[in-house]
């Protein structure tokens, strides 16, 4: 099987509105896919129909070679979901909430619960409500209820909301070597730098898919003129003032720094911009953030 | 000032939340609390709405106990809870209306609304339901609710988690702007290129404040240097770079040394095969601060 997930013109509506308009991609088995977009776009709306739980109203699609509109129950057996909503027992144990997902997907082997609470680091936490759980702390459960049956493919939406720096880079250590490992993942995220991990990308907005490629490839096709960067002396009268000058496209604070896309050289814009540099006026390589905001900016 | 803790402690029954706290927040300024999942930042926040008692130490909000005082401070208190907390079946114009009849309505109230629904691009929004907007227009109408009744200090407890990356710019520029009519906030993120927006920054780690300063004070609280490289295979830099702290920002990778030395990681990069075409030493980000404090 070449591709673990693909799909034609899918699309869902609720009344008249247009959640999802005609999207096509394909995730090669054994890859990293990034799903993109702003919130509201249509991301977990087309993740839950991959999953069989909500119905397609137009289109077609397989995950793992099965059709999910006739083949949804065999598809469940065989994927691991991790909801952007906590979804597990509140007033369940860690153990028991892994324990209570193992006997739903019948897994016998005592050792993978074990495995789990190691890799996501939570044996600390064995005996904890669900409820007590800090934010990150749910997450890395979450991320172990949805690798507890070892699924071919996995949709991971929004792993890293409120985890911590140091954890998000574990948990795409994880997800690195499930990849490698052959699995599948379909994985969506708010953070640009992980997003530099993903072997392809697509992006929707409005419900439809407005660019798709490697990171690389939106890099080159989706940022046009230069990004330049500075570290002002006043933020917000900064961005005012670059948001005046017509040459200047989507400026945005960048950390203290601020950020901003333009056609005109460095040369150009320094005189321009001057008042407001604590440090000199650079150019830069682009980023995947400066995609996405170029892309929701272009739209806007 | 408006906040200020000396020696604050709080404990879960055996466990140690917060360990000693000490601080202050003057007006208007915002002052961000960064670290680990469970160091303690929601704990915080809880104690200086109000919602939790303190148990030890001293806690004065506007001057005030306001463990004791009850009512006025809580008034001049408006918070963010990390989880989305307004109604979900009410219109973004209820969920205002019923958050305002919480305290004692000011004449202007109407105006204030509309004032407010603009301010937040909520305007045209007004008879959605809150469970049908997007992410970042939830956390908008959250900041609405949470203003609403004009309240000096605002608490938000990780208020852009989930939300897009242009949708999270838009809800701190929003922020700034406010902090200009003299609102002081106190905030925690998971974000830190947000932490280097704020004016002060506390990085909490095991219940403690590890690190508390400006973002140039927090840079400098490290020795060593950071060597930023963009190379043709960062995902393989950290194995060839053996015996070096490195970690992977995006598509480039930070260097920890003790003395900066480019050219010796170059090389070494160029042994295993990996072509560097930028190699520079920049300051410590909070990010990079962060890692290292929290290891």
């Amino acid at each position: 099987m070449k591709y673990a997930v693909d799909v034609k013109d899918l699309t869902r509506r609720f009344g008249d509105f247009v959640a999802v308009d005609k999207v096509s991609f394909q995730i090669a088995a054994g890859s990293i896919f990034g799903f993109l977009g702003p919130n509201g776009a249509g991301k977990s709306t087309v993740i839950r129909m991959l999953l069989g739980i909500l119905p397609v109203s137009d289109g077609e699609g397989t995950v793992l070679g099965r059709d999910i509109r006739t083949q949804a129950d065999a598809i469940r057996s065989q994927v691991g979901y991790m909801a952007q909503k906590f979804s597990l027992y509140e007033d369940l144990t860690v153990w028991e909430n892994l324990q209570f997902f193992a006997g739903i997907f019948l897994v016998k082997d005592p050792g993978r619960l074990e495995h789990l609470l190691e890799l996501l680091r939570l044996k600390d936490y064995r005996k904890t409500l669900a409820v007590a759980l800090p934010g990150g702390i749910r997450q890395r459960l979450a991320f172990a209820v949805a690798l507890v049956h070892d699924p071919e493919i996995v949709f991971l939406d929004e792993p890293t909301g409120a985890v911590d720096p140091a954890l998000r880079r574990y948990f795409w250590e994880i997800i690195v070597d499930l990849s490698q490992s052959g699995k599948t993942v379909m994985v969506t995220t708010h953070y640009m730098d992980e997003v530099e991990r993903c072997d392809q990308i697509c992006f929707i907005y409005g419900g439809r898919l407005i660019a798709q490629g490697s990171p690389s490839e939106l890099k080159r096709e989706h940022v046009s003129g230069h990004i330049y960067q500075f570290e002002p002396t006043a933020r917000l009268e900064a961005l005012h003032a670059l948001a005046r000058l017509p040459d200047v496209r989507n400026p945005f604070p960048a950390g203290s720094a601020v950020r901003f896309q333009s056609e005109a050289s460095l040369a150009d814009l320094q005189p321009r911009v001057q008042s407001y540099l604590k440090t000199p006026l650079a150019q830069v390589r682009p980023t995947l953030e400066d995609v996405f905001i170029s892309l929701v900016g272009a739209k806007k | 000032m408006i906040v200020q803790v000396r020696e604050l402690a709080y404990r879960y029954g055996e466990a140690e939340a917060l360990r000693g706290l000490s601080f202050e927040v003057p007006e208007g300024q915002v002052f961000g609390l960064v670290g680990p999942d469970g160091a303690g930042k929601t704990t915080l926040l809880k104690l200086i709405a109000g919602i939790l008692p303190v148990q030890t130490g001293e806690l004065l909000v506007l001057g005030e106990n306001v463990g004791q005082t009850q009512v006025l401070v809580r008034q001049a208190i408006g918070y963010i809870p990390q989880r989305f907390s307004l109604y979900r079946d009410l219109t973004v114009e209820e969920n205002v209306e019923f958050t305002a009849r919480l305290y004692p309505l000011k004449p202007d109230f109407a105006r204030r609304q509309q004032e407010l629904l603009e301010m937040v691009d909520l305007a045209r929004f007004r008879k959605r339901l809150a469970d049908q907007l997007s992410g970042g227009m939830k956390q908008k109408l959250a900041l609405l609710c949470a203003l609403i009744h004009e309240p000096s200090l605002l608490l938000m407890d990780e208020p852009t988690t989930g939300v897009d990356p242009v949708s999270r710019r838009e809800f701190w520029t929003l922020v700034f702007e406010l902090q200009r009519t003299g609102l002081t906030v106190v905030a925690s993120t998971p974000y830190m290129d947000e932490a280097e927006q704020f004016d002060r920054v506390a990085l909490i780690h095991q219940g403690k404040f590890v690190r508390m300063g400006t973002t140039g004070e927090i840079r400098a609280s490290l020795p060593g240097h950071v060597l930023e490289v963009e190379c043709d295979k960062p995902f393989q830099a950290r194995g060839v770079l053996q015996g070096y702290e490195v970690e992977l920002f995006g598509d480039r990778i930070h260097v920890f040394m003790e003395k900066p030395s480019p050219e010796e990681v170059v090389e070494r990069l160029k042994t295993g095969g990996i072509r560097t075409t930028r190699a520079e030493l920049v300051p410590y980000s909070i990010e990079d601060v962060f890692l290292r404090v929290t290891a």
